[in-house]
């Protein structure tokens, strides 16, 4: 056993397959590129009303908030940056329900008693809710919430892309103009779960990163969270 | 309290022993093809591959394209006011089209070329329409356009009917092309009226073409020439020559 391995506890888990981290990464940089291009585009008509008369919700967006330098750089960037995004979509949820992996991330109606416990725990420095499942349902509930917000940012921009030949499903979101704002908001609704996500595992180390690299996830003797460790003997 | 990691398939790993490091490294190895999304970051290859991407677009956006589904129509207390419906060029707003000695040049795959005139093209049957212009910015205005069917037009010229391509370069050097589908969709005009009157020279008299099935900057106005091709030119639309979406349906 190499040396710096000494003071290491020496159980190891599994915590995420390769589709997850895979997946993980390439929508992260997706959401990144689709919302900065995505404000670009908003710019050439920064309303969410007629265009007569025109009304704009914003006078300017910051340069730094914008990709592509003009409307049709970035709709370039938004409209190859949706396919990966859809992309890594469906592979994770195709592999979560294939692999079974779900039922550990998926929300689930007797997750919702849960929730407040660990809001409290988290912003109100309550008691730690005891926990026997690797992610606990506040966690359940803002994953399960990020590929809901990513299935609408999908389809609103689907209608708004072919508001004509996806008519049908335009309805839906009530009409051309609603799906807009839908797919405005739920952008909002997601890039506000990336800093709260960032924090978390900021506050829970090194590790998490770690394991959504590689995988593997080494135990930390602090670690406030989740995973019951095995031990060697329990292993063997 | 075993039965949170018996719920999921998640392994345990005895051991960070050099197999393990080994399967660490492998695991990371793993995850490199996502390393191929910088290449986004070298200039050069994100034009290429952001070509890519909205070629795929496109082909995506034709495959979803229905000749029978028509695009929604409005009534006529639905119509944005004529003063109100906006002008929108490129260059400019007035090219100055002599209007009377006016006629649209038709050349390539088709029986009958020649400069046709307006009567001629409002001698076959005249449409009118209460639909959506949708502008690639992202607003749309419900207006009232009337004209002949480009199908019927292209019927009346004689059109290979294997032929591909509607090309068409305009008095102000705009120059726009439509796929073959596009072109003959019953709703896309040969326009020469808004609102029941003669085009006024802000909207592209005397003739401009109106597509409720694609985005504004295909609908192409001042037309001075018409031609039926097999092939796309190198230059194929002012607007997506210089990067948007050549396909632009909606």
């Amino acid at each position: 056993m190499p040396a710096s391995d000494d003071m290491r506890p020496t159980t190891h888990i599994y915590e995420h397959p390769w589709f997850v981290r895979f997946t993980h990464w390439t929508s992260a940089v997706s959401v990144f590129v689709l919302a900065l291009s995505g404000l670009q585009i908003f710019k050439a008509f920064p309303s969410f009303g007629p265009k007569i008369p025109q009304h704009d919700v914003v006078a300017s967006i910051p340069n730094l908030l914008r990709l592509g330098g003009w409307l049709g750089g970035a709709l370039r960037w938004h409209f190859t940056f949706m396919w990966i995004f859809a992309g890594g979509g469906l592979l994770y949820v195709t592999a979560q329900v294939i692999s079974g992996h779900y039922r550990t991330v998926l929300f689930v109606p007797k997750d919702a008693a849960g929730v407040w416990p660990m809001v409290r725990h988290y912003f109100f420095f309550g008691d730690k809710p005891p926990q026997s499942e690797p992610y606990n349902p506040l966690q359940k509930l803002a994953y399960t919430s990020a590929v809901l917000l990513g299935a609408v940012l999908l389809l609103t921009g689907a209608v708004m892309y072919k508001p004509v030949q996806l008519s049908a499903l335009g309805a839906v979101f009530g009409g051309y103009h609603s799906a807009r704002v839908v797919h405005f908001i739920a952008m909002c609704a997601l890039l506000a779960f990336v800093p709260g996500h960032l924090i978390m595992v900021a506050i829970h180390g090194w590790d998490n990163l770690v394991s959504i690299l590689t995988g593997w996830k080494a135990p930390v003797a602090t670690q406030s969270r989740s995973h019951e460790m095995l031990t060697d003997e329990e292993i063997q | 309290m075993h039965e949170g990691i018996n719920a999921g398939p998640q392994d345990i790993k005895s051991e960070m022993s050099d197999s393990g490091r080994r399967s660490t490294r492998r695991e990371l190895l793993k995850l490199s093809p996502a390393l191929l999304l910088g290449a986004f970051a070298i200039p050069s290859w994100s034009d290429r591959l952001l070509d890519a991407g909205v070629r795929l677009s496109d082909r995506a956006s034709g495959a979803l394209f229905r000749r029978g589904h028509l695009a929604e129509t409005f009534a006529d207390a639905d119509v944005v006011p004529f003063d109100l419906f906006p002008y929108n060029f490129y260059d400019v707003a007035d090219p100055e089209v002599d209007l009377d000695s006016w006629s649209l040049e038709v050349t390539g795959a088709v029986a009958r070329p020649g400069a046709y005139t307006l009567d001629q093209i409002r001698a076959l049957p005249r449409m009118r329409q209460n639909t959506r212009h949708i502008c690639v910015e992202g607003w749309d205005v419900v207006g009232r356009f009337g004209g002949a069917r480009l199908s019927d037009f292209l019927e009346h010229i004689g059109a290979d009917p294997a032929a591909r391509f509607v090309l068409v370069t305009c008095a102000d050097g705009y120059y726009e092309s439509l796929d073959w589908g596009t072109a003959r969709h019953p709703q896309s005009l040969l326009c020469y009226e808004m609102y029941d009157r003669p085009l006024d020279r802000g909207h592209g008299a005397p003739l401009r073409l109106q597509m409720p099935t694609t985005l504004g900057y295909k609908q192409a106005k001042y037309l001075m020439t018409l031609e039926v091709s097999h092939v796309l030119p190198a230059q194929r639309s002012y607007w997506a020559d210089q990067g948007y979406s050549w396909y632009a349906g909606v």
